[in-house]
C-alpha cells in the first residue's frame, strides 16, 4: 500500500441554522445545530475508511461536505494537497472526476426517465469523450458489478433494489475515480444481496487500488470491509483506528455501548442487551456523550475532550483515558 | 397445552401479475402455541409480511387468499365477515409495523389515536380509556406518558414512536401480537432497547408473538422457535437451537454465513449467487434451486416434500443424493 495522502480534512465544521423562526433562520441568527464539529481526517490511497455512528451523528453530512454538495462552515478540505474548500466551477472539475459518490437510496439516485444505458453512457462520455464502443465499456462496467448486458435497456423502476444499487456503483466507476464515497450502500438490501455487493467492493479495492469511504451503521459490516474505522457521535469523532483496535481494544465508552448493542444470536440469548438510556444531545460544552455515559466525570460536562493517541493509529477523545484524569 | 392459539393450514395468497393470479405464498402451514415467541425469517419477497397481513385479514384486492384455513382461538378467520374481523383485529390480534413513521396519523395527537383504539375495542369510558393509555405508555418505557399523549407523531424520535406503536398494539390486551420487522428502521442502540422491551413484555404479559425479521441473530435472541421462508414457502422450521446448530436446508446455512459477525475476526463471506425469485418466476421445482450450490436434477423437477425430525421440519432433497 502506497502512502500517498489523498484527502485531508482539517477541523471541518458544518453549522446549520435551525431556528423555528424562518426570518431568524434566513438571517443566520438564533438556534444553530453543529452537525459536524471540528472533524479531522487523513485518507491515504488504497484505504477503505469506515464511518460509523447512529443516525443524526453527522456521517452523511461529512460525506456531502467532502463532495462539496454542502459548503463547509469552518475548516479546510485538501485533496492531493490542493485546497478545495472554496473551489467552484471549472476548478472543481478535476476533483469531481476523481471523487465519486454512491448514495444510500438508489431509487432516487438514478434518473427515473433514463435507461441504464443512457445513465452509464452519459458518465462514460464525460470521461472518454465521443469515442467508439462506449457501449462495450458500459457492458464491462456492469460485468464488474455482477450485472449482465440485458439490463441496459431497462428503466430504474424495472430493476430490483440490488440491481439499482449496483448500477449506481457502476456509474460511479465509469469516471474511473480514485476515491469513492459510499453512503450506506447496502442498508436497503437483503442480506444475501448485501454479501454480493460487499464482495464486489472488496474486489474493486484490491484490483483497482480504489480508495473508499464506507458510511454505515452496521459495525459488523464495517469491521469486515474496512481497514480504518472512524466512530462519530453527535458530530464529533470519538474514536478512530484499525478494526482490530476499535473493535477489540475498544477505548471509548460510546463505541463499547455500540458494540454491545449488536445482537449476538444464540450466544446472547439469556443475557440482557446493555441499553443506552436517553437521547443524543449536543450540549456544546464538554463531551457530547457525557449525559449518557455510565462513567462520566464532572470534567466531562465542562471541557471538550481532546484527541489522545493510544497505540498505533488508535486515537480516542475521552477524559477517562487522558493521563492523570482517568479512574 | 391443548390446541394451538393460531393454526395456519396450507395458506395460499395470490396477486395478479400481468393479468394472471400469481401465488406469493404457496401453501404454508404453521402454528403458534399460547405464550410462544415464534420468528418468521426471510428476505423481501419471501412472503413473510404477506402471511402476517393475511392473519390480520388485511389482504386488499386485487390480492386474495386463494386457499387454506387460519384457525385462531377456535374460529377460522377466513370465514368471518368484515364486521366480525374488525372485532378480532386490534382487540385479539394486533400488529406492529416496520415503519413507526407511517403507523400513526400525522395530523392527530398520540393521545387521541390511542384513545380511539381503546374506546373502539373496549367498553371503557373516556376517563378509563385515558388511564389505560397512560398505563400502556408507561409499560413500554416512555418517560413522560402524559406529555407523549399531547404530542404529534413528528415530535417523537424514531425509538419513541416505535415504543408508542408497540404500546398501541398492546392497549387492548391482545392474545396474539404480530411484529413486522419492528426494529429494521431503527439504530442498533435503539434496536437493543426494543429487544429488551420485547423480552420484558414477554416476561410480564406472556403475549404470544409472531416476530417477523430478516436478522438471524436478533431472532435467536428473542424467539423460541423460528420459521424460515423462501419464495413463498416454508423451507425450514424448528427451535432456534435446531436452526442455528443443525440447519438442514442449504438456504438457512447460507443465510447464517452471509452476514459478517463482530466476534469472528477474518472470515470470508458466503455469497448466495443470484437473486431472490420474482413473483411468478418459480417453476415446478424447489424455489431455491437456481441459487443452490447443491442442486441436482430432482430439485429442478419436483418441489421437495417436507420431512420432519421431531419438531424440526425442512423441505430439501439433499438427503436423497
Amino acid at each position: 500500500m502506497s502512502e500517498t495522502l489523498l484527502l485531508e480534512l482539517q477541523e471541518v465544521s458544518k453549522i446549520f441554522n435551525v431556528d423555528p423562526n424562518p426570518l431568524k433562520r434566513s438571517l443566520g441568527i438564533g438556534q444553530k445545530l453543529c452537525a459536524v464539529d471540528q472533524f479531522s481526517l487523513r485518507v491515504t490511497k488504497g484505504n477503505i475508511i469506515g464511518l460509523v455512528g447512529e443516525s443524526g451523528c453527522g456521517k452523511s453530512t461529512t460525506a456531502l461536505l467532502i463532495v462539496k454538495l454542502l459548503n463547509v462552515s469552518k475548516g479546510t478540505i485538501l485533496y492531493r494537497g490542493q485546497n478545495i474548500t472554496e473551489a467552484t466551477g471549472t476548478k472543481m472539475r478535476p476533483f469531481r472526476e476523481r471523487v465519486q459518490m454512491v448514495f444510500q437510496d438508489s431509487s432516487s439516485a438514478l434518473n427515473p426517465r433514463k435507461t441504464v444505458k443512457r445513465t452509464l453512457l452519459e458518465a462514460l462520455r464525460r470521461r472518454f469523450g465521443r469515442t467508439p464502443d462506449l457501449e462495450g465499456k458500459a457492458i464491462e462496467l456492469l460485468a464488474v458489478t455482477g450485472l449482465g448486458p440485458e439490463i441496459l435497456p431497462r428503466y430504474p423502476h424495472a430493476l430490483s433494489g440490488g440491481q439499482r444499487q449496483r448500477v449506481g456503483i457502476a456509474r460511479a466507476l465509469a469516471m474511473e475515480p480514485e476515491f469513492i464515497i459510499l453512503d450506506e450502500p447496502v442498508s436497503a438490501l437483503d442480506v444475501s444481496l448485501q454479501a454480493q455487493v460487499i464482495k464486489i467492493l472488496k474486489g474493486l479495492s484490491q484490483e483497482r487500488d480504489l480508495t473508499m469511504m464506507f458510511i454505515s451503521h452496521d459495525l459488523a459490516l464495517v469491521n469486515h470491509l474496512c481497514n480504518q474505522i472512524v466512530v462519530m457521535y453527535a458530530g464529533r469523532v470519538v474514536e478512530t483506528g484499525s478494526p482490530d483496535e476499535v473493535m477489540r481494544q475498544t477505548a471509548h465508552p460510546y463505541t463499547k455501548a455500540l458494540i454491545a448493542a449488536v445482537p449476538r444470536g444464540l450466544r446472547g440469548r439469556r443475557e440482557p442487551l446493555p441499553v443506552l438510556v436517553g437521547n443524543v444531545e449536543r450540549s456544546g460544552e464538554g463531551c457530547n456523550f457525557a449525559p449518557r455515559c455510565p462513567k462520566a466525570l464532572p470534567i466531562c460536562r465542562e471541557i471538550v475532550p481532546r484527541e489522545i493517541s493510544l497505540t498505533g493509529q488508535h486515537k480516542v477523545a475521552c477524559h477517562l483515558l487522558d493521563e492523570g484524569k482517568g479512574p | 397445552m391443548g390446541s394451538p392459539l393460531l393454526e395456519v393450514n396450507d395458506l395460499r395468497i395470490a396477486f395478479p401479475v400481468e393479468g394472471r393470479m400469481t401465488e406469493a405464498v404457496r401453501g404454508t402451514s404453521f402454528s403458534l402455541d399460547q405464550g410462544e415467541v415464534v420468528g418468521l425469517l426471510g428476505e423481501s419477497g419471501s412472503g413473510k409480511s404477506v402471511s402476517a397481513l393475511a392473519i390480520m385479514g388485511l389482504i386488499a384486492p386485487p390480492g386474495a387468499i386463494t386457499a387454506g384455513t387460519i384457525w385462531f382461538n377456535g374460529r377460522d378467520l377466513r370465514t368471518l365477515n368484515e364486521a366480525a374481523l374488525r372485532k378480532v383485529r386490534g382487540r385479539e390480534i394486533s400488529i406492529v409495523f416496520q415503519d413507526p413513521q407511517t403507523t400513526f396519523n400525522p395530523s392527530l395527537t398520540i393521545g387521541s389515536q390511542l384513545l380511539h383504539v381503546i374506546r373502539t375495542h373496549t367498553s371503557r369510558t373516556k376517563a378509563e380509556a385515558k388511564k389505560r393509555a397512560l398505563e400502556v405508555l408507561e409499560l413500554v418505557g416512555l418517560p413522560h406518558p402524559s406529555r407523549v399523549m399531547r404530542c404529534y407523531p413528528h415530535q417523537l424520535s424514531g425509538g419513541m414512536r416505535q415504543r408508542t406503536s408497540i404500546g398501541m398494539a398492546l392497549a387492548c390486551e391482545p392474545t396474539l401480537l404480530i411484529a413486522d420487522e419492528p426494529t429494521t428502521a431503527l439504530d442498533v442502540t435503539i434496536q437493543a432497547q426494543m429487544v429488551e422491551l420485547f423480552r420484558q413484555l414477554q416476561d410480564e404479559l406472556n403475549v404470544t408473538t409472531l416476530y417477523i425479521t430478516h436478522n438471524l441473530d436478533l431472532m435467536a435472541e428473542l424467539c423460541d422457535r423460528a420459521i424460515v421462508m423462501y419464495g413463498g414457502m416454508i423451507v425450514e422450521a424448528g427451535t432456534v437451537q435446531d436452526l442455528f446448530e443443525n440447519p438442514r436446508h442449504p438456504y438457512t446455512r447460507m443465510l447464517t454465513d452471509c452476514v459478517p459477525r463482530l466476534d469472528v475476526e477474518e472470515c470470508e463471506l458466503t455469497v448466495i449467487p443470484g437473486m431472490p425469485p420474482a413473483l411468478g418466476s418459480i417453476k415446478g421445482g424447489c424455489p431455491f434451486e437456481p441459487r443452490c450450490p447443491l442442486a441436482f436434477e430432482k430439485c429442478r423437477q419436483t418441489c421437495p416434500a417436507e420431512e420432519a425430525i421431531g419438531g424440526h421440519r425442512f423441505s430439501c432433497w439433499e438427503g436423497e443424493r
